[in-house]
């Protein structure tokens, strides 16, 4: 089997992936004896069919770009950060602090501040398990989890016992100070007239989280710092032998990642709850695992995917509150997605290239016999 | 079937953001745990439940998935026109505080949690008070002197459970070793039954013969355990008595069912402002079924009720972790 044209791999495998997981949904929603068609039909309405659902699909987008450009960027260092998730809450936890205890009377000056502290309190978070793979040798992948663990151990215990208001049940900081407040993509669109869903929470973190983007590519691609990275990625022999320090490869490449992490608070923490939560990331740090597998590790790639699971999470929402397919039906059909877009990648491809050379077979044969 | 039918026609008339499409019915918010969570959920949903068989109305329920759905899920089913709309858990609090103003002709009902609006009824419940009374009940049953506690996460609200259970395990035995654990740091120890399970061997090593369990679905576990273990358990929020006959010894009732049945039947109309619900109002109390007669002497069910009417009556006050963020007891 020859390579597959790049088109293919970048546009055809991502799409057969996905319809062959759709397909699959389709028939275990059949099984539980529901309407697959309708289902389609109220998860496209509710997650694009309004300004509202978009609003909606964006704001998870926007935590999904964060973190899968995290995992991106590691990824093409070839360290595997599974700990976007541990690196968001510390993120948020800086970000709550810059918010509740720095004088901060506007947005324009608060989104910066909150912006560094989240990305220093994600970074030092990924910063710890980057040291010992480094130094010690002690596997990334290993660490990162557990330190997922340690940073929920540590917001609990600093929510329950320091950050929160003496007078609430609920263990959260107080409310962000007003001049904190990150206007929505409803106030944005209203300085050009434009009219969107005024309670969705999609805010001006999307285009904070679109510059993220741009500014990767210029890291990895446009700089000597990026081609460092990736050169120690593809091969750590021959970048050692080029000068390149593996371990400061290793470094800053995890620092790039748990700070970018980090920055996800902006979005869900200080846009969305204008305080912080305990359950603030639900996961999201999870899934940039999928959206950079998805996304093939780059910005490109990463928006798309996390412009999908976006989709996927607000439809499913949708699904839950509109129809009576249970919550658990929404999980298998996101896990589908990814089995198919992230794990089952090489069945597809290889099933692509074997139909494409098939054809190619199919469309020879006739001319040799016509010369024989 | 009609319903049904009726109900995505709405889907895809709010789908395209026409909102405002006739439904008086009621609707029901469950938090993260899932409607079948065995406790505290499900206590609302039997409430509902109770509902339904009786009046034949129908409900509207959904289930959370994210934190950031509770405005989504109070505003979409709020612009529907459900009405009342009961939600469970107190992490409904601040977002409802936000919403209820924009919907003033909507009635919201939250368990767990104070909102002041005027179209908000909460309910809250005296939780320290029952677990004082099955506090007593694992103290005189427990042969030790070592009972045990398993919560979710530690959170003020399991706090506020743990302190009531350890003031009325002192009551009667001032000696009794009470063991506390907590079962996880993330949401998931809502719902972690193998933890429970494991937290709950632990405690049988220290001595603990009746374990009590404040952890949502992870009680599954203790209870399970302490019925293979041949120790007793104490269930939470819903009477889980059932779930091991003659191995539960009791099971602190939150009657959240209650709250709901009485919002959901009050529809419309359904009172707002601040409720109490505790001992002297049959808001909490302790479970005594066919299943745990035989565990119950008349002695212990004598101390109990005794206890029960000085709590109701006021002469006996059970401090609440709540009203200063400290428990006098460890």
């Amino acid at each position: 089997m020859r390579e597959l044209p790049q088109w293919v791999d970048v546009i055809v495998v991502p799409v057969v992936s996905l319809l062959l997981a759709a397909v699959i949904s389709a028939l275990v929603i059949l099984a539980i004896g529901e309407d697959p068609v309708l289902a389609l039909q109220t998860m496209v309405s509710g997650a694009l069919g309004s300004s509202y659902g978009w609003g909606y699909t964006l704001y998870y987008t926007t935590n999904f770009i964060f973190t899968g450009l995290a995992v991106s960027v590691a990824f093409q260092a070839r360290l595997f950060n599974i700990g976007g998730e541990g690196q968001a809450m510390v993120g948020g936890l800086g970000l709550a602090l810059a918010c509740l205890y720095l004088p901060l009377p506007h947005w324009i000056l608060a989104l910066p501040v909150a912006m560094l502290a989240a990305f220093i309190f994600g970074a030092a978070w990924a910063a710890l398990p980057a040291w010992l793979q480094a130094r010690r040798g002690s596997h990334v992948v290993i660490t990162t989890i557990m330190f997922n663990f340690i940073a929920a151990a540590l917001l609990n215990y600093l929510l329950v016992n320091a950050l929160r208001p003496p007078d609430s049940m609920d263990p959260a900081t107080a409310q962000f100070p007003g001049g904190t407040h990150l206007p929505t993509l409803a106030d944005l669109f209203a300085v050009f007239g434009i009219g969107f869903a005024k309670s969705a929470p999609v805010n001006v973190s999307l285009i904070v989280a679109l510059a993220a983007c741009f500014g990767v590519w210029l890291l990895m691609w446009r700089t000597r710092l990026g081609f460092a990275l990736r050169a120690y990625g593809n091969s750590e022999t021959a970048a050692s032998y080029a000068g390149i320090s593996p371990y400061r490869m290793i470094m800053v490449a995890m620092l790039i990642s748990g700070g970018l992490s980090g920055c996800m608070a902006i979005n869900n923490v200080m846009g969305e709850a204008e305080r912080l939560v305990l359950n603030a990331t639900e996961g999201a740090g999870f899934i940039g695992i999928a959206v950079a597998l998805m996304g093939r590790s780059h910005p490109v790639g990463v928006i798309l995917a996390a412009l999908l699971f976006g989709f996927l999470f607000q439809g499913g929402a949708e699904l839950a509150l509109w129809t009576s397919i249970p919550r658990e039906l929404i999980v298998v059909i996101q896990a589908l997605v990814i089995l198919f877009t992230g794990a089952l990648d090489n069945m597809v491809r290889g099933g692509i290239g074997f139909v494409r050379d098939v054809a190619h077979t199919l469309r020879e044969a006739p001319e040799r016999q016509g010369k024989g | 079937m009609a319903k049904l039918t009726n109900w995505r026609v709405m889907a895809f008339v709010a789908g395209l953001g026409m909102a405002g499409a006739a439904g008086a019915d009621p609707a029901l918010v469950f938090d993260l745990g899932g409607k079948f969570d065995k406790s505290f959920n499900e206590a609302a949903y039997s409430g509902a439940q109770r509902w339904v068989s009786e009046t034949g109305g129908s409900y509207r329920e959904i289930e959370m998935q994210s934190e950031a759905q509770r405005e989504q899920a109070l505003r979409r089913l709020a612009e529907t026109g459900s009405n009342p709309i009961v939600m469970t858990g107190f992490a409904f609090g601040n977002v409802l505080n936000e919403v209820a103003p924009d919907y003033p002709d909507t009635k919201f009902v939250i368990i767990d949690m104070v909102v002041e609006q005027p179209n908000v009824r909460s309910v809250v419940f005296q939780e320290h008070e029952g677990s004082y009374l099955v506090g007593m009940l694992a103290a005189m049953a427990s042969r030790s002197g070592t009972v045990g506690f398993i919560g979710g996460m530690d959170i003020p609200l399991i706090r506020k459970f743990a302190c009531g259970y350890v003031q009325g395990a002192r009551a009667v035995n001032p000696d009794a070793v009470i063991i506390q654990n907590m079962t996880g740091t993330t949401p998931a120890a809502w719902n972690d039954p193998v933890k429970g399970s494991e937290l709950a061997r632990a405690q049988i090593a220290q001595g603990a013969d009746v374990i009590y369990a404040a952890a949502g679905g992870t009680g599954v576990g203790v209870l399970q355990t302490a019925a293979d273990e041949g120790i007793l358990s104490i269930g939470v929020d819903s009477n889980q008595n059932h779930l091991h006959p003659g191995k539960v010894l009791t099971s602190m009732l939150k009657r959240v069912d209650n709250a709901v049945y009485n919002a959901l039947s009050q529809g419309k109309a359904v009172e707002s402002g601040f409720f109490v619900m505790g001992l002297a109002n049959g808001g909490v109390g302790y479970a005594l079924d066919e299943h745990n007669e035989a565990l119950i002497t008349a002695d212990m069910q004598a101390t109990v009720d005794e206890a029960t009417d000085s709590i109701a009556g006021g002469a006996l006050v059970v401090h609440d972790y709540m009203s200063d963020n400290a428990c006098p007891v460890e």
